[in-house]
């Protein structure tokens, strides 16, 4: 169970991230001098004895980082030996290049005359013909804006009810509570599979297949719980002096809630945002089964259609790729700098 | 939350730590009137969630155990034909369905893939997420940088990746066998040949897991503190001890969790397979859920039955899993 952190300001302070080092520090470094050495392998440039900090021209604290909570800041100073930073810069390099490569290599294929389309060469003619094609020849930007709506009425509820819910149990001791928790948990494990033939007959029944309505509280379905288990984490960083004082100063629960925790838990709302943004905006299973015919579809039925239908369109596909990934991205830079604190808040068990 | 996880907690704290500002009784002897009247903004609070759940997961899955005792496909249920309406004729033939699945080949080999898939995305998924952090909660330069590139995969919504790497893998005019070519090599059948199609479905599950795992164990990382790594030194611990004994058991809290959710996550991948092969080729890369949509939604008639059963025996293994992993943490002293 994750205790209480008594230092509140501290994981505060933490959603800030930590700036990189001034240009003239590069070298000094607080971390062990090398990389998390992988078992059967030699370590390379094994630390010397830490030097005093009398002698130790780099023993100045860093500015500029706040507390370096760090797992490996410590009083342990002395210059990284060259051969290991070379090492880390490395492996973060190789790292980075295989994270970025396929996405970069789809942008670069849509700037592509569409006869080029397979051709190794990184730029070639370039021209924005795929998307002119794209924009103007296929319901491309009808399948956009169904996106955007159950997109969005996804994210405006799902923070709404998350909220709620992670607010409850992470203040309150009520009847149910511990059966709720393990029914968020156990939602998780829902196989589409097994609820995917009888939500699909609901929503027949109700009229509500190829309808965006429905959709939406099927997203809601799934991202809900995680989000109700993160925002818990969160709130249970929120000190409870503070609704305390809101109960004082005679605010009902509620109140206290809206005006007090809220505004303090913003980063928590934000990764809980980005979360049903990114589930509604990206599901493919049910979207594909839910909505049929060329106005009704959504991006990830739509994109689909140029696989299936003209055997691999590679041109307008890239186009459409990168049109549906820069609002996801633009999503996510916003929402990111909490998403490390985020991630954690809510990962501990309470 | 920033947990202080410094040193490994002795003993359990089981039962309910739930601490409120009133800590009402768990129970009130004054019977209903007074647990509402105590309890209902609690309760005000999870009623969406609730009613949501209901709703949307509740009504389904009892009506999804049904099916699954049932025979029930396309031609059976109740349906529209123009202005007619065929009411359903599909009969009650118990565990069957079950039985036919649990004896017959196709459950059980899918089961078999679907488990090497899971257990070989999660373990490298996590080794991979867990290096990176380590590498990037050190003090580098361009350190957001890497963290902004690295988290790419994520940033992106999963089926554009997915096409992403179809189109890499494409056996004909894919980058990766035209740069093999370029080494003399001949081109690889990434998709369709079987083994290449699940060694190729598995890595693109690993790219597009690793920063989830990677964000989480950083945001651990960061919130152990660095007196413990002092007195380690001091004490004459090198580097792999220290990540041994004090950052691996400090991560436990996050990394439980994280491998749990993963795991789920990755047994019931949907999108991953279902856009990269469709299965395929033949059912070499199906895993169970895929499978079970194919039952519903591709085939003729539509097998609502088997597939219902498929997506029971799915919750019915993945309760087990979690049931057995909480014992597991219960046994070595982590309260869940």
């Amino acid at each position: 169970m994750g205790r209480a952190d008594p230092r509140p300001a501290d994981a505060l302070r933490r959603a800030v991230p930590a700036r990189p080092p001034e240009p003239g520090r590069q070298l000094v470094t607080l971390a062990a001098p090398n990389p998390a050495p992988k078992p059967g392998r030699p370590n390379p440039g094994r630390p010397n004895p830490a030097p005093t900090p009398a002698t130790d021209p780099a023993a100045a604290t860093p500015s500029g980082a706040g507390r370096i909570t760090s797992a490996t800041g410590g009083g342990h100073r002395n210059r990284r030996s060259p051969l290991a930073s070379v090492a880390l810069h490395a492996t973060l390099v190789v790292a980075s290049v295989i994270a970025v490569f396929p996405v970069l290599w789809v942008l670069l294929t849509s700037l592509k005359p569409a006869a080029h389309a397979t051709t190794t060469d990184f730029l070639r003619d370039t021209t924005l013909d795929n998307y002119t094609g794209l924009l103007r020849d296929t319901p491309f930007l009808t399948w956009f804006g169904n996106s955007v709506l159950i997109a969005g009425l996804t994210t405006v509820l799902g923070v709404f009810v998350a909220a709620t819910t992670g607010y409850a149990v992470s203040r309150f001791r009520f009847p149910g509570k511990r059966g709720l928790m393990w029914t968020l948990l156990v939602t998780q494990m829902f196989p589409v599979a097994v609820l995917i033939v009888p939500i699909y007959n609901i929503m027949a029944g109700l009229g509500l297949l190829n309808d965006p309505v429905g959709l939406v509280l099927t997203y809601l379905t799934i991202a809900v719980p995680f989000c109700a288990w993160m925002m818990k984490g969160f709130f249970d960083t929120i000190p409870r002096e503070i609704d305390e004082s809101g109960m004082v100063d005679g605010l009902t629960p509620f109140g206290t809630f809206r005006r007090l925790v809220l505004p303090l838990a913003r980063p928590g709302l934000a990764v809980t945002a980005f979360y049903c943004f990114i589930t509604a905006w990206g599901e493919v299973a049910y979207a594909s089964a839910f909505m049929v015919g060329d106005e009704n579809l959504t991006l990830a039925g739509g994109l689909q259609k140029f696989v299936n239908q003209y055997g691999a369109q590679w041109g307008p596909m890239s186009a459409a790729s990168v049109l549906i990934a820069v609002p996801a991205a633009l999503v996510f830079l916003f929402a990111q700098r909490h998403l490390v604190t985020g991630m954690s808040a809510g990962a501990v068990k309470g | 939350m920033a947990v202080q996880t410094g040193r490994p907690v002795a003993g359990t704290r089981g039962g309910k730590t739930a601490r409120g500002p009133r800590p009402g009784p768990g129970t009130p002897s004054g019977g209903l009137r007074r647990a509402v009247s105590t309890h209902w903004y609690a309760w005000a609070m999870v009623a969406p969630v609730v009613a949501v759940i209901g709703v949307i997961i509740g009504y389904p899955l009892v009506r999804g155990v049904h099916l699954s005792l049932t025979d029930a496909d396309e031609r059976n249920v109740a349906r529209h034909i123009g202005v007619n309406n065929l009411p359903a004729t599909y009969e009650f033939v118990g565990l069957d369905n079950y039985r036919a699945a649990l004896t017959g080949d196709q459950f059980l080999s899918t089961l078999g893939w679907t488990l090497v898939w899971t257990v070989s995305c999660v373990a490298v998924t996590f080794a991979l997420g867990l290096g990176l952090a380590t590498l990037l909660n050190r003090r580098i330069a361009g350190r957001s940088l890497y963290r902004m590139l690295l988290i790419l995969p994520w940033a992106v919504p999963g089926f554009v990746s997915v096409f992403a790497w179809r189109f890499l893998y494409n056996e004909d005019r894919g980058l990766l066998n035209k740069l093999l070519a370029g080494g003399g090599i001949d081109a690889v059948p990434w998709l369709n040949d079987p083994t290449w199609a699940k060694f190729s479905v598995i890595a693109v599950n690993i790219w597009l897991g690793v920063p989830f795992m990677m964000v989480a164990l950083l945001g651990g990382l960061q919130s152990l503190p660095g007196e413990l790594y002092e007195a380690a030194e001091m004490d004459g611990a090198d580097a792999w001890q220290r990540f041994v004994h004090i950052t691996l058991p400090g991560l436990r809290p996050v990394s439980t969790t994280v491998i749990l959710l993963s795991t789920i996550w990755t047994f019931n991948m949907f999108p991953v397979i279902f856009l990269l092969t469709r299965g395929g080729p033949g059912e070499a890369t199906q895993i169970l859920v895929t499978q079970a949509y194919k039952f519903s939604f591709e085939i003729s008639p539509r097998d609502y039955a088997q597939s219902s059963t498929w997506g029971v025996l799915i919750l019915v293994l993945l309760m087990l899993f979690a049931a057995l992993y909480r014992r597991v943490l219960r046994n070595q002293g982590d309260s869940w």
